[in-house]
C-alpha cells in the first residue's frame, strides 16, 4: 500500500492509461516542460515525448475541437483546461460539436476534458468556478467530479476508456489535502454513473459531490456527537448520468434529504436531483428537500467574502438540524 | 459625405474574374478532366432537382445552393487522394466536394427529405453528414468550428506518421470567427497536414465581404499564421485543382498548412428563401453571363482538350438518369420511426429512456407507487 494524494491519483491515471493505450495523448497549455499549472502532468513529457504530450497555444476551443477530430480518427485525447473556468471558451465546441457528434453523425468522440475546479482557495471569480451545471443540460456529455484519491484515479481511468466524451472536474482544494492508501499497481477503474455511500446513516441523507463531500462528512460527525443524528452521505461522483437508483435508495432509507454543492444555487445540480426525487419518490419524503449551496454571486476573492459565499460545515449542520426537526 | 449606398456599388465585384491566369492543368488526363465535368454537372443538376422537390414541399427544411461555385468545390476535392485516405470537411456550398469524395445523390435527396434511411436517419438537415470510410466529416452550423476539428484529424495523421492530408472549407464569413483563428493557428504551430480553403463568394448571408473583413484579400490572413496564402480563380476548375494539388502535396511532404482563397460568386441567396434584395442590380446577371464555371469549363474542354460536344451530352444524360433513379428511390423511403430519436446519444447507454408520458400514463403511476386516482388519469 502507498499513500497517495488526490493529485497523484490523477497523475497515476494519466501515466497508466498512456502506457496501456498508445492512442491516449494529452493536450493543453503549459502541460509539457512546465508540467501544468498544478504539476498534474509533471513527468509525462519525459515519459512519453512531445508527440503525446502537446503544449498548445492559448486556444481552448481549438484544443477541444482538435481533440474531437483526433478522437474521430481513433485517438483518445485528454485535454487539460489550465483552470476549468476557461472551459467556457470551449463551450460552443463542446455543446454543439462534441456532444452531438455521435447522435447527428455517428462519429465516435471519446475524449476527456479535465481541469482544476472549485473554490475555497482564494482564487477569485476566474480561478474558482464550478461550471458543471452549465454542461449538465447538454445531452451527449458525461460529467464526473471525484472527491477521493481513489475516485480521482479510478474515474479518470474510466473516463479515458469511455467511448463518450467525458468532462472530468477535479477539485483543486482537494489536490494535496486528500490522501488515501491505494495498492500500488492496482488497475482502479471506477464506473461512471455510480454514486458512493461515503457514510451510512438512517435519520437523514446528504447528497453531495466534490469538496463538499468532506464538509458534509465533517457535519455528519458533529451531528452525531451533538444531536445523536445518524447522517448518510452520498457522494454522487458522476453528475451525468446521475445515479437515480442510489438517490432513490437513500430517500427511501432516511426519508429526509438535503443536497449540498459548492456551485451556485439557481439552475444547479441540486435542483435537478430535487426534481428527480419529486418525480420518483415523493411519497417517501417526510420533509421538504433542502439545499445548501453557494449564494448566487460570482465568487469573490477576499477571504471573508469567499467564506461567506461558499457553503461551510456550520451551514450544513444548521440545515440538517432543521431537516431533522421538520 | 459619401452616401452609404456607395458601398453597394461594390466595384470590386466585377474585378474578381480570372486571376491568376493559368494554362489548363497539364496534370490531369483527358478522362480525369471529363470526370471533373461529370461532378460539376452532377452538382448543378442535383441541386436543380432539389429545387423541384423543395417547391413540391418534399424538402422539409431549407435548401442551400452552390450555383456558380461548383468549380471551387469539385476542383479542390479532386486534388485529394482518396486511395491514401485523405479527408475533407465540407461547408454548406460544397455538395460538389462531397460527391467527389463518394457521397451519392440518393443520400443527398433522402437527407433533404428527412427520411429514416438518410445518412443521419433524419437527425440532421441538408448536406450535414459524413462518412469516416469515404473520408468526409459532416459540418455543423457553427461556422469555423470545423477548422479546429480538422486540425485534430490531421494532427492524428501526423502523430501516427500517416501520409494523409486533410482539407477544410470555410467561407469568407467564417474567417471572422474565433474558432477559425484558433484552429488554423494550432494547425500551423503543429505543422498539421491541412489545407484550409476560404471560399470568397462575396457574401456571408447578406453581408458583403467588405463588411466582413478589412483585408482586401483573404489570402493575406495566412501571413498572420506564418503559413503560405495563395489566391486563385475559384470559377476555373483546373486552376482550383492545380492550386489545391500544390497545397495537398506540400502538406503530404510534411511542410504544414496552406491557406487558399478561392474567388467565386454566390449566385443564389443564403438559402432558397432568401430573395437577395441586398445584391446590387445586375451583379448576379453579370456573373451568370460572363463567369459561369460550367460554361467556362465546357469552353476549355471543347476548345483546348479536344472533347466533343456529344461526349458532354452523354455525361449530361447519365447525370439526369442517376438523379431520376435516386429521386424515385428517395421518394419511396420511409420517414423515421419517432422512437429512433432516443437512440445513440451516447455509446453507453445506447438508448435514452422514454419520458413517462410517452410510455403511457398507466406505467408511470405503477412505477411511482402513486395512490390510484390521485390527480392522474389512468384510463
Amino acid at each position: 500500500m502507498a499513500e497517495i494524494t488526490y493529485l497523484e491519483g490523477i497523475k497515476q491515471a494519466l501515466h497508466e492509461e498512456m502506457e496501456r493505450d498508445e492512442n491516449v495523448f494529452v493536450m493543453g497549455e503549459d502541460i509539457g516542460a512546465y508540467g501544468g499549472a498544478f504539476k498534474v502532468t509533471d513527468g509525462l513529457l519525459a515519459a512519453f515525448g512531445e508527440g503525446r504530450v502537446i503544449d498548445t497555444p492559448i486556444s481552448e476551443a481549438a484544443i477541444v475541437g482538435a481533440a474531437a477530430g483526433a478522437a474521430h480518427m481513433g485517438m483518445r485525447p485528454v485535454c487539460e483546461m489550465q483552470f476549468i473556468d476557461f472551459i467556457s471558451c470551449a463551450y460552443d465546441i463542446l455543446t454543439n460539436y462534441v456532444a452531438t457528434s455521435r447522435y447527428r453523425a455517428f462519429l465516435p468522440c471519446p475524449l476527456v476534458v479535465r481541469g482544476p475546479s472549485g473554490g475555497y482557495v482564494r482564487g477569485g471569480p476566474f480561478h474558482s468556478q464550478n461550471p458543471e451545471a452549465a454542461f449538465l443540460h447538454t445531452p451527449g456529455l458525461k460529467i464526473v467530479y471525484p472527491a477521493t484519491a481513489r475516485d480521482a484515479k479510478g474515474l479518470l481511468k474510466a473516463a479515458i476508456r469511455d467511448d463518450d466524451p467525458v468532462l472530468y472536474f477535479e477539485h483543486k482544494y482537494l489536490y494535496r489535502r486528500i490522501k488515501e492508501d491505494i495498492p500500488e499497481g492496482e488497475d482502479i477503474v471506477v464506473p461512471i454513473g455510480k454514486a458512493r455511500t461515503a457514510r451510512e446513516g438512517k435519520d437523514l441523507s446528504i447528497i453531495t459531490y466534490a469538496a463538499t463531500v468532506w464538509k458534509s462528512l465533517e457535519a455528519a460527525e458533529q451531528l452525531e456527537k451533538e444531536d445523536g443524528l445518524s447522517v448518510e452521505v452520498i457522494d454522487l461522483r458522476s453528475l451525468a448520468p446521475l445515479d437515480d437508483e442510489a438517490i432513490i435508495a437513500t430517500v427511501k432509507k432516511t426519508n429526509r434529504v438535503m443536497i449540498v454543492h459548492e456551485d451556485t444555487r439557481t439552475g444547479g445540480v441540486a435542483g435537478e436531483v430535487t426534481a428527480r426525487i419529486n418525480e420518483n419518490a415523493f411519497e417517501w419524503l417526510d420533509a421538504p428537500i433542502l439545499r445548501v449551496t453557494a449564494a448566487d454571486v460570482p465568487l469573490p476573492y477576499s477571504p471573508p467574502l469567499e467564506d461567506y459565499v461558499l457553503p461551510q460545515t456550520p451551514d450544513i449542520v444548521q440545515v440538517a438540524r432543521r431537516l431533522a426537526a421538520y | 459625405m459619401a452616401s452609404r449606398t456607395s458601398t453597394r456599388a461594390r466595384p470590386a465585384a466585377r474585378e474578381r474574374t480570372r486571376e491568376p491566369e493559368q494554362p489548363p492543368s497539364s496534370r490531369l488526363t483527358r478522362e480525369q478532366k471529363l470526370e471533373l465535368y461529370y461532378f460539376m454537372r452532377l452538382t448543378r443538376s442535383l441541386e436543380e432537382r432539389l429545387v423541384n422537390l423543395y417547391r413540391q414541399t418534399k424538402v422539409v427544411g431549407g435548401l442551400f445552393r452552390s450555383l456558380g461555385q461548383e468549380a471551387d468545390a469539385v476542383g479542390s476535392a479532386y486534388a485529394l487522394d482518396r486511395a491514401s485516405g485523405d479527408f475533407l470537411s465540407p461547408l454548406i456550398r460544397n455538395l460538389g466536394s462531397m460527391l467527389v469524395q463518394g457521397a451519392e445523390p440518393l443520400e443527398i435527396i433522402r437527407q433533404y427529405m428527412a427520411k429514416g434511411d438518410s445518412p443521419t436517419r433524419g437527425r440532421e438537415l441538408n448536406i450535414h453528414f459524413g462518412d469516416l470510410e469515404r473520408g468526409f466529416i459532416g459540418q455543423i452550423s457553427h461556422l469555423g468550428d470545423m477548422v479546429p476539428v480538422m486540425a485534430g484529424v490531421t494532427l492524428s495523421f501526423k502523430l501516427r506518421g500517416e501520409k494523409r492530408v486533410g482539407l477544410v472549407y470555410v467561407g469568407d464569413g467564417a474567417t471572422s470567427t474565433g474558432a477559425f483563428h484558433e484552429g488554423i493557428n494550432l494547425a500551423a504551430v503543429q505543422r498539421c497536414p491541412l489545407v484550409v480553403i476560404v471560399e470568397n463568394n462575396g457574401y456571408a448571408y447578406s453581408t458583403p465581404t467588405e463588411r466582413q473583413s478589412a483585408v482586401k484579400e483573404f489570402k493575406d490572413k495566412a501571413f498572420a499564421y506564418g503559413i503560405p496564402g495563395v489566391r486563385a480563380d475559384g470559377n476555373d476548375v483546373l486552376a482550383v485543382y492545380d492550386v489545391t494539388k500544390d497545397a495537398v502535396d506540400r502538406a503530404r511532404r510534411g511542410e504544414g498548412v496552406t491557406l487558399i482563397e478561392l474567388v467565386t460568386y454566390r449566385r443564389k441567396g443564403h438559402a432558397e428563401h432568401d430573395n437577395q434584395s441586398y445584391v446590387p442590380a445586375g451583379e448576379i446577371e453579370w456573373w451568370e453571363k460572363n463567369n459561369d464555371p460550367l460554361d467556362r469549363y465546357i469552353s476549355v474542354l471543347l476548345d483546348d482538350a479536344g472533347v466533343k460536344r456529344e461526349e458532354l451530352d452523354a455525361i449530361d444524360a447519365r447525370v439526369q438518369q442517376e438523379i431520376d433513379a435516386a429521386t424515385d428511390l428517395a421518394d419511396q423511403s420511409p420517414m423515421p420511426e419517432p422512437t429512433d430519436a432516443l437512440e445513440g446519444v451516447y455509446a453507453v447507454p445506447e438508448r435514452v429512456e422514454p419520458l413517462w408520458f410517452r410510455r403511457g400514463v398507466g406505467s408511470a403511476v405503477e412505477k411511482n407507487e402513486r395512490a390510484a386516482g390521485w390527480g392522474t388519469y389512468d384510463g
